[in-house]
């Protein structure tokens, strides 16, 4: 391995470090961590077993070592609800959650990178003007509006898709446009931005002037070139798209990650929660190494940048 | 582009001019005086109508439950926006919750900001293991998806106005720790700064005096920027379930209470959801030009 990657894979540790430790820190900040472990009816033995079990009497510095060996073990401890392992639970639904992102990502990238293409090849004209002002208005509409918009339209009046649960691909259209629709948002204006600065190339007026189609101009010239910041705000989108979709299962009941974890908070159930974050955070930071990698393999010239920062 | 060098070759004028000269810049595009405007009107209804609502908005009438908005009186009164599942005016809710949402993201903006520029400021021009604790602490933090980390900060602090205030602000200031670490590290370094210390000024006035005020645009960009996004966070919450609790009335939280009406009343959530569109949309528009005038440099940079 290149001391690049060695780098970045050593920052993704000290950070996936730092998450163990605040979610530690989250844990006893509240006083008793016992209290946030048992259930609200829980008797003075339960909270006595609970204490012993976990080690919670024990010095903190005990109790923060064997924290991180539990973690590092894959022992995430049990949800009290439904009394299974966390790690157990979360596999059951990170497969639902993993669905809807990549659904999200395409509705992002092909939406994005085509609204924002046509937006700079027509530029000024009113063809990127309505492009824009839809873009400026799927970054102010919050998801959860956006998607109870879209349930009213195509649930409610018109009845075409599934306005809930899980199923065929009907039913992740909806929350994957609501999911993806910000983002797309986000990718049309960065498209549209990067293809002009790369229009106004001379290399762009060479391929003109020798005669190329305005065809190939566009595909072989400008948007490859204009692709490197798009791919990097598509890398860290889909890492974020863990948060949202938060919401987006929320609405669908779409049962993935981030349903499980509101559900978790709302039956005061901590060991989800915790879990939660934690795989959360791990997924996040696997997916900004595999982008920061890539990108380092295909242009060199960011390895130099990220060792300096 | 010509215009930007036009620009910084312009002649250092008086303070404030130069103020009054930057507020006009804002205002000129079509994009800044919309925001402006619209925003004007949601800061009257927010914090003044809100006030002189047209009814009580705890006020239940369970005789007139999810009525639709009308200008026709029923049961002894207009109530414009109808009324909801208990039969409350729902303008009237509207106009509470907007304030309490505006109020939140201007408690939660200047909070972070303080944090993260205090954090940054010292941490950036001190160096030492504190920095390198402190950063470790920002970057594990921005590892996690914020709404992810809210959620689980939800979890141990509970829900109510004043939880949702501090999750947030815990969210929110290591986005400006960054930023601000970073200019602070290279202010260190320029030669006023060397200057001040080569006459003796201590290191709380160097920060003070000549690293606070260069970081200060680029904070004030931030801080716009995050607006809109707090907006969206706290109604993310409180529609979820997990933020602002009845009976106090919030926009997201409007919306996550009339979720299950979309069958029977789909104006109940589609009214909330606008003016929160409008909310955000004022922000954005305002805080893009404000980014444009102040700090170029930051064009592209994502919300905190």
């Amino acid at each position: 391995m290149s001391e690049y990657a060695i780098r970045r894979v050593a920052f993704s540790l000290t950070a996936m470090l730092g998450v163990i430790t605040i979610v530690f820190v989250l844990l006893h900040v509240s006083g008793d961590p016992a209290t946030l472990l048992v259930t609200q009816d829980a008797t003075r033995q339960d909270m006595e077993r609970i204490r012993q079990a976990y080690g919670l009497d024990r010095p903190l510095a005990v109790q923060y070592g064997r924290f991180i060996a539990r973690v590092a073990r894959g022992d995430l401890g049990y949800s009290y609800r439904q009394g299974v392992p966390v790690t157990e639970l979360i596999a059951g639904h990170i497969g639902a959650t993993f669905e809807l992102a990549l659904a999200s990502l395409a509705v992002a990238i092909v939406l994005g990178v085509a609204f924002g293409t046509v937006a700079a090849v027509r530029r000024g004209s009113s063809i990127d003007a309505a492009a824009m002002a839809v873009a400026l208005l799927g970054t102010s509409m919050p998801s959860f509006w956006l998607g109870l918009l879209l349930i009213i339209v195509f649930g409610v009046k018109l009845g075409w898709l599934p306005v809930s649960g899980y199923g065929g691909l009907d039913h992740l259209i909806l929350p994957a446009f609501v999911l993806g629709g910000f983002y797309a948002a986000q990718v049309s204006r960065l498209t549209r931005t990067s293809l002009l600065e790369v229009l106004a190339q001379d290399y762009i007026r060479t391929g003109r002037a020798k005669g190329l189609r305005g065809r190939v101009v566009l595909f072989k010239h400008a948007l490859r070139n204009a692709a490197l910041p798009i791919l990097t705000v598509l890398g860290l989108s889909f890492g974020q798209m863990l948060g949202g979709a938060i919401v987006v299962e929320s609405i669908f009941a779409w049962p993935g990650m981030g349903r499980l974890a509101v559900q978790a908070v709302l039956g005061r159930d901590f060991p989800v929660v915790q879990g939660a974050a934690i795989i959360g955070a791990a997924v996040f930071l696997t997916v900004n190494l595999t982008v920061d990698l890539v990108y380092g393999w295909v242009d060199p010239r960011l390895r130099g940048a990220a060792q300096g920062a | 582009m010509a215009g930007s060098t036009l620009v910084f070759a312009a002649p250092h004028r008086a303070r404030s001019d130069g103020r009054a000269s930057t507020l006009l810049r804002l205002l000129r595009s079509p994009s800044g005086a919309v925001g402006a405007a619209l925003l004007a009107v949601l800061l009257a209804a927010g914090f003044g109508a809100s006030f002189v609502t047209p009814y009580d908005p705890a006020a239940q009438n369970l005789g007139i439950p999810v009525h639709p908005p009308s200008l026709v009186p029923v049961a002894g009164g207009v109530h414009l926006l109808g009324t909801d599942q208990l039969g409350r005016d729902v303008l009237s809710r509207l106009l509470v919750g907007l304030r309490i949402s505006l109020g939140v993201a201007l408690a939660v903006v200047p909070l972070s900001t303080a944090l993260g520029l205090g954090i940054g400021m010292v941490t950036g021009y001190r160096g030492g293991w504190l920095d390198v604790a402190l950063m470790r602490l920002v970057d594990a933090q921005l590892s996690v998806p914020t709404l992810l980390l809210a959620v689980a900060v939800v979890a141990v602090l509970g829900t109510g106005l004043l939880q949702i205030i501090a999750v947030l602000v815990i969210a929110g200031w290591p986005g400006y720790a960054r930023v601000v670490r970073a200019e602070a590290l290279a202010l260190r370094e320029r030669e006023f700064a060397a200057a001040a210390r080569a006459v003796g000024a201590s290191d709380a006035r160097i920060l003070a005096r000549h690293v606070l005020p260069n970081v200060l645009p680029t904070v004030l960009v931030l801080g716009t920027l995050h607006l809109p996004v707090v907006i969206v966070f706290e109604a993310a919450l409180s529609f979820l379930g997990l933020g602002i609790q009845p009976p106090t009335p919030s926009l997201g939280q409007m919306i996550g209470q009339a979720q299950d009406l979309v069958w029977q009343a789909w104006w109940m959530p589609t009214i909330p959801g606008v003016v929160i569109t409008l909310v955000v949309l004022a922000f954005n528009l305002l805080g893009d030009r404000i980014r444009d005038v102040l700090d170029p440099r930051l064009r592209g940079l994502g919300p905190v």
